[in-house]
């Protein structure tokens, strides 16, 4: 059997492999940024899978995980902190892509990334 | 190696099943509206699925920012794109052509 | 034909690769040096019940400074890109669908309850799950939805654009008073540590997410108002 870890991090990295996968076959701007946001959701799953620890809860002291116990009782609080940051920047990111993909759609009247051919030889 | 009980395992794999499935028609659907509800669905259970792996703050954010305010940015950008269409068929077109067919 | 398919033999060797760092993976049973020492000094040196609010506030805050900062660049690079449309916004609007009263009468109910679950969430951020960033994005769901119930609802750039400067300056000076006063940069003992689990406790990080919380609300909504506010003008080329 495997464990509740490696699962999370097979759907996480199946989910960046589909992200990918869309990112390199998608014509549609608005389609592409949706692959790169997939993406992204796959790559913090796994992220935070790689903290899980078996019989461990999260890493919170109050009643029922008193100081004193706390080194054996949670699990790695520093991939939940990482994984913090990166969503909240995921989404500037995004926006930022969204902002310019409407830019590019108000000069050329068009989302297919195929007719933007000034910067090709 | 065991899951913590059978409940847990099976909800677990349930829940990956799905998220895998939404992912599948957040590329492969045939209208954007589709395809952007299906990326919000994928950071809701990506949210439980981080509820499940013990990261409570993990989960609130990815479910504030991700299910919330990315899909309505989704939205609105595609809402202002539609707008400046003169009419919607040219934007049906325009949609059509983006699309992967090679 | 062939473009897809080399995309898709790329996307499989990846999958080989992320194949076999997963085979062979088996998850820690001990925690491993630098968890160990956050989870053993968390309450002592800090007092904060919640040691992933530790961490970003305290252990690891220059990496949240940075962050912030990063977030600052891409909303004032949102707002820098779709300016030009603003311009041209006080031309009168189209005569757009009327809102339903359902959706108006709401929102005036729920727009303060969100607002305070968001205020709630960030200030008990160092106790239970939650803190700057969360509530900060609750908040900016709550401005949502007020632009949902009043699409031709004008916000006030001036007084987010304020909001979020005095957060970020307030957040710069409380991490160089810690170095004039305290130990060090964003040191956490510049206000009492206090008793585990109490509100006032754990020094500064209360009020250091409280800044973070307002700032990353006020960036959040002012780039949903940029997106959704300016009009759309054909460029000439």
């Amino acid at each position: 059997m495997i464990s509740l870890a490696q699962m999370a991090m097979a759907a996480g990295f199946i989910l960046i492999l589909i992200g990918f996968y869309g990112a390199l076959t998608q014509r549609n701007l608005l389609r592409m940024i949706v692959a790169f946001s997939l993406a992204n959701t796959g790559v913090h799953i796994v992220l935070v899978a790689v903290g899980h620890m078996r019989g461990r809860t999260a890493p919170i002291l109050d009643a029922a995980v008193p100081a004193a116990d706390a080194v054996a009782r949670i699990i790695d609080p520093v991939p939940q902190a990482l994984v913090l940051t990166a969503i909240v920047i995921g989404l500037g990111v995004t926006a930022l892509m969204l902002a310019y993909a409407l830019k590019l759609h108000a000069r050329k009247r068009t989302l297919d990334i195929a007719r933007f051919t000034e910067l090709k030889w | 190696m065991m899951s913590m009980s059978p409940l847990i395992a099976g909800m677990t794999l349930l829940l990956c099943v799905t998220l895998i499935g939404a992912a599948l028609v957040a590329i492969r659907a045939k209208a954007m509206p589709v395809a952007i509800l299906a990326s919000g669905l994928v950071s809701l259970i990506a949210s439980i699925l981080f509820l499940v792996l013990a990261a409570p703050d993990v989960a609130m954010t990815e479910a504030a920012i991700g299910s919330g305010l990315t899909t309505f940015l989704f939205f609105f950008v595609l809402a202002r794109i539609r707008a400046s269409q003169p009419d919607s068929a040219r934007y049906d077109e325009a949609e059509k052509a983006g699309d992967e067919h090679d | 034909m062939i473009k897809r398919a080399i995309a898709l033999l790329l996307t499989l060797a990846v999958g080989a690769l992320f194949a076999s760092l997963l085979v062979g993976y088996v998850p820690d049973s001990e925690l491993n040096q630098t968890a160990r020492y956050y989870a053993e000094r968390t309450a002592e040196d800090i007092g904060a019940a919640n040691i992933v609010t530790a961490i970003i506030v305290t252990y690891r805050g220059l990496d949240t400074l940075g962050e912030v900062t990063v977030l600052f660049i891409s909303a004032a690079i949102v707002g820098l890109v779709l300016a030009q449309g603003r311009v041209l916004n006080n031309a009168p609007q189209q005569p757009r669908a009327p809102v339903s009263e359902l959706l108006s009468t709401g929102s005036r109910v729920l727009t303060p309850l969100i607002l305070l679950l968001g205020v709630y969430v960030f200030v008990n951020g160092h106790l239970t799950p939650g803190g700057g960033f969360q509530g900060g994005a609750i908040i900016a769901s709550g401005m949502l939805l007020l632009l949902l119930a009043d699409p031709l609802k004008h916000f006030s750039h001036q007084l987010i654009a304020v909001l979020e400067s005095l957060s970020g300056l307030l957040f710069v000076g409380i991490g160089v008073l810690g170095m004039l006063l305290a130990g060090g940069f964003l040191d956490n003992r510049l206000l009492p540590i206090g008793q585990l689990g109490e509100l006032f406790s754990a020094g500064v990080i209360p009020v250091i997410y409280s800044l973070i919380g307002l700032k990353v609300g006020a960036e959040f909504s002012s780039m949903l108002a940029s997106l959704s506010e300016t009009s759309d003008t054909t460029e000439e080329t």
